[in-house]
């Protein structure tokens, strides 16, 4: 394995008594594109602050493109592109502008940011907004703009916070395949969600990252295969009557999980259990067979729903 | 040898928080600024430029007229309105500089994020303190020029040494401009703005700004000095009217010391809202 683009070692970030991220370790390598999946306030943010040198960690070891960010913020910051949890576009500039001046930012001459904003206006396919305020743009094209920015830079390792928080599916599927583009030209790629559909579309590898600590690690398919069964069923009896249902569930299934609305029984075949089920004389109000998500993975973790 | 080694370690390691806070590159946040205001602020710096020629004319040579001639704090005496031209020009500057390095910079902090944009970049604080409070800067001078040209046209640069007024003008935008946008970095509401106004307005008011300071007793006398923008004005009184003394070079070094404590408080106060 190649020399990783990211190394953290029992990182640690407190804020006075409050430990937001409390001992997490993973590895980046090249080209690879890594998740961090769990929901607000598990630590994701600051995780991505300290590996983008705008936050200096408590404790614990780091290392971005083999340099410290404690001590090299900026010789960092000039090979990184980062896309924040919300937008902060300059509001006072018409789109191109926005790429342009944020390319001199990093010291690039403007001959060459200016060629680089065309070829990244085509890449989020925006050039017919060059000269659109920014307020006009919507939302999806507001993020499109964003990693634009994140890129004027050529840099080797694109960060990604929520990337697709707040948008319509079309919109999020627009943005998806331009990251996959990415992802296939060789950009490395960090991103935190709280979608396992996007961790799913987008991760190589990820980690589950809960309170600051790090549940679990590993490809999406990998991690649902050793935490989740191939198939879910879901059945709802009505929310009076599911936790009463449950205990007549014995032998249904690999296991049970009931939530406040529905029942979810993991096994390799959904269908089979729905069967047996009825059989029993439990007739659910509505049933669904699908199969296995991070979604459940998750809930086999932490005992708790990604999204509450 | 091992003398030149410690050395040349304890040198590199003064050398780092330097890098770490500035990339050299404060003209890429000017550049911004220009352009931000190419599009969108030209209404405000017009008003700017006519508010003090205003007070001019109304208070200059309306009240003028029935005030006459003032003694100077060097012993001269000289028509109203020329007395208080240069106080008019010095509060020009500094209102400019302010408006800058504190409306529009709490904006630029708490809503439009601009900062944190700027930060994720190679910039570094200082880049960014110096670009905003120089583009400030910029904009106080320009008000300095119109409204020197205004009392050329009306005869009321009364000595050659006035073309230092300028550079006077700049080192007090420079000073407040600093110092803004470090005390701006405190607030947090737009009721914690207002208490901006709240020292400004009386320091404008009462700075010998329309009077000399003689009129005060001894106490107020004191308190006044210590405040900037008396600083400022008689520095720009002394060279308009030409009564230049070394004393001057007090009110310089006054603003010398505004200028670096502000640039230090303002690039701390940067890195510790942005790059915790």
């Amino acid at each position: 394995m190649p020399a990783p683009v990211i190394a953290a070692t029992n990182l640690v970030k407190k804020y006075k008594d409050f430990a937001a991220v409390d001992g997490i370790s993973f590895e980046v390598a090249p080209g690879e594109s890594f998740g961090l999946l769990g929901p607000n306030g598990a630590g994701k943010s600051t995780t991505m602050r300290m590996v983008g040198a705008v936050s200096t960690r408590t404790s614990g070891d780091l290392s971005v493109l083999d340099l410290d960010p404690n001590q090299f913020g900026p010789e960092i910051r000039s090979q990184l592109g980062v896309v924040p949890q919300s937008d902060n576009l300059d509001s006072e500039l018409r789109v191109r502008d926005n790429l342009i001046v944020y390319g001199r930012y990093f010291g690039l001459p403007l001959s060459h940011v200016k060629a680089r904003a065309d070829e990244l206006l085509a890449f989020a396919q925006l050039e017919d907004k060059a000269k659109s305020k920014v307020d006009d743009l919507s939302g999806g094209m507001k993020r499109r703009l964003t990693i634009a920015r994140a890129l004027i830079n050529d840099p080797r390792i694109l960060l990604l916070d929520e990337p697709t928080t707040g948008l319509d599916p079309q919109a999020r599927h627009i943005l998806w395949d331009r990251l996959f583009r990415l992802k296939e030209q060789g950009t490395t790629l960090v991103l935190t969600t709280h979608y396992m559909d996007e961790a799913e579309q987008l991760c190589d590898r990820l980690v589950v990252v809960d309170k600051g600590t790090i549940m679990a690690e590993g490809s999406p398919a990998a991690l649902i295969r050793e935490y989740s069964s191939r198939e879910v069923l879901e059945v709802r009896f009505g929310s009076e009557k599911n936790a009463e249902v449950a205990g007549m569930l014995d032998g249904i299934g690999e296991r049970v999980d009931v939530l406040p609305d529905r029942i979810l029984v993991y096994s390799d075949n959904g269908e089979a259990e729905l069967v047996r089920m009825t059989e029993r004389g439990l007739h659910p109000i509505t049933s669904l067979v699908r199969r296995s998500s991070l979604e459940d993975v998750f809930l086999r973790l932490t005992g708790r729903s990604l999204i509450e | 040898m091992i003398s030149t080694d410690s050395r040349l370690v304890a040198s590199v390691s003064r050398l780092r928080p330097m890098r770490s806070l500035y990339a050299g590159n404060a003209t890429s946040v000017m550049q911004r600024g220009w352009l931000a205001t190419r599009s969108s602020n030209w209404m405000v710096i017009l008003s700017g430029f006519f508010e003090p020629i205003f007070y001019l004319l109304s208070l200059g040579i309306g009240l003028g007229s029935l005030v006459g001639t003032v003694t100077t704090s060097t012993g001269q005496a000289i028509p109203y309105v020329a007395f208080i031209a240069p106080a008019l020009l010095a509060t020009a500057a500094m209102n400019g500089a302010v408006y800058d390095s504190t409306w529009n910079v709490f904006f630029k902090m708490h809503f439009a994020k601009l900062y944190q944009g700027m930060l994720s970049t190679s910039l570094g604080p200082l880049d960014v303190a110096l670009g905003e409070i120089l583009l400030a800067l910029l904009r106080g001078a320009l008000y300095a020029v119109g409204f020197m040209i205004v009392m050329q046209a009306l005869g009321l640069n009364l000595s050659w040494w006035s073309i230092l007024a300028l550079p006077a003008v700049l080192l007090i935008a420079f000073g407040f401009a600093s110092f803004g946008m470090g005390i701006t970095s405190y607030m947090k509401t737009f009721q914690q703005m207002d208490w901006i106004n709240f020292v400004m307005l009386p320091m404008f008011l009462l700075s010998a700004t329309f009077y000399p300071i003689t009129v005060y007793p001894e106490w107020i006398r004191w308190f006044i000095q210590a405040m900037p923008l008396w600083h400022g004005v008689e520095l720009v009184r002394g060279l308009t009217t030409g009564a230049i003394s070394i004393a001057m070079l007090w009110h310089v070094l006054y603003y010398l010391v505004m200028i670096v404590l502000g640039l230090v408080l303002t690039t701390r106060r940067l890195r510790a809202l942005f790059l915790d």
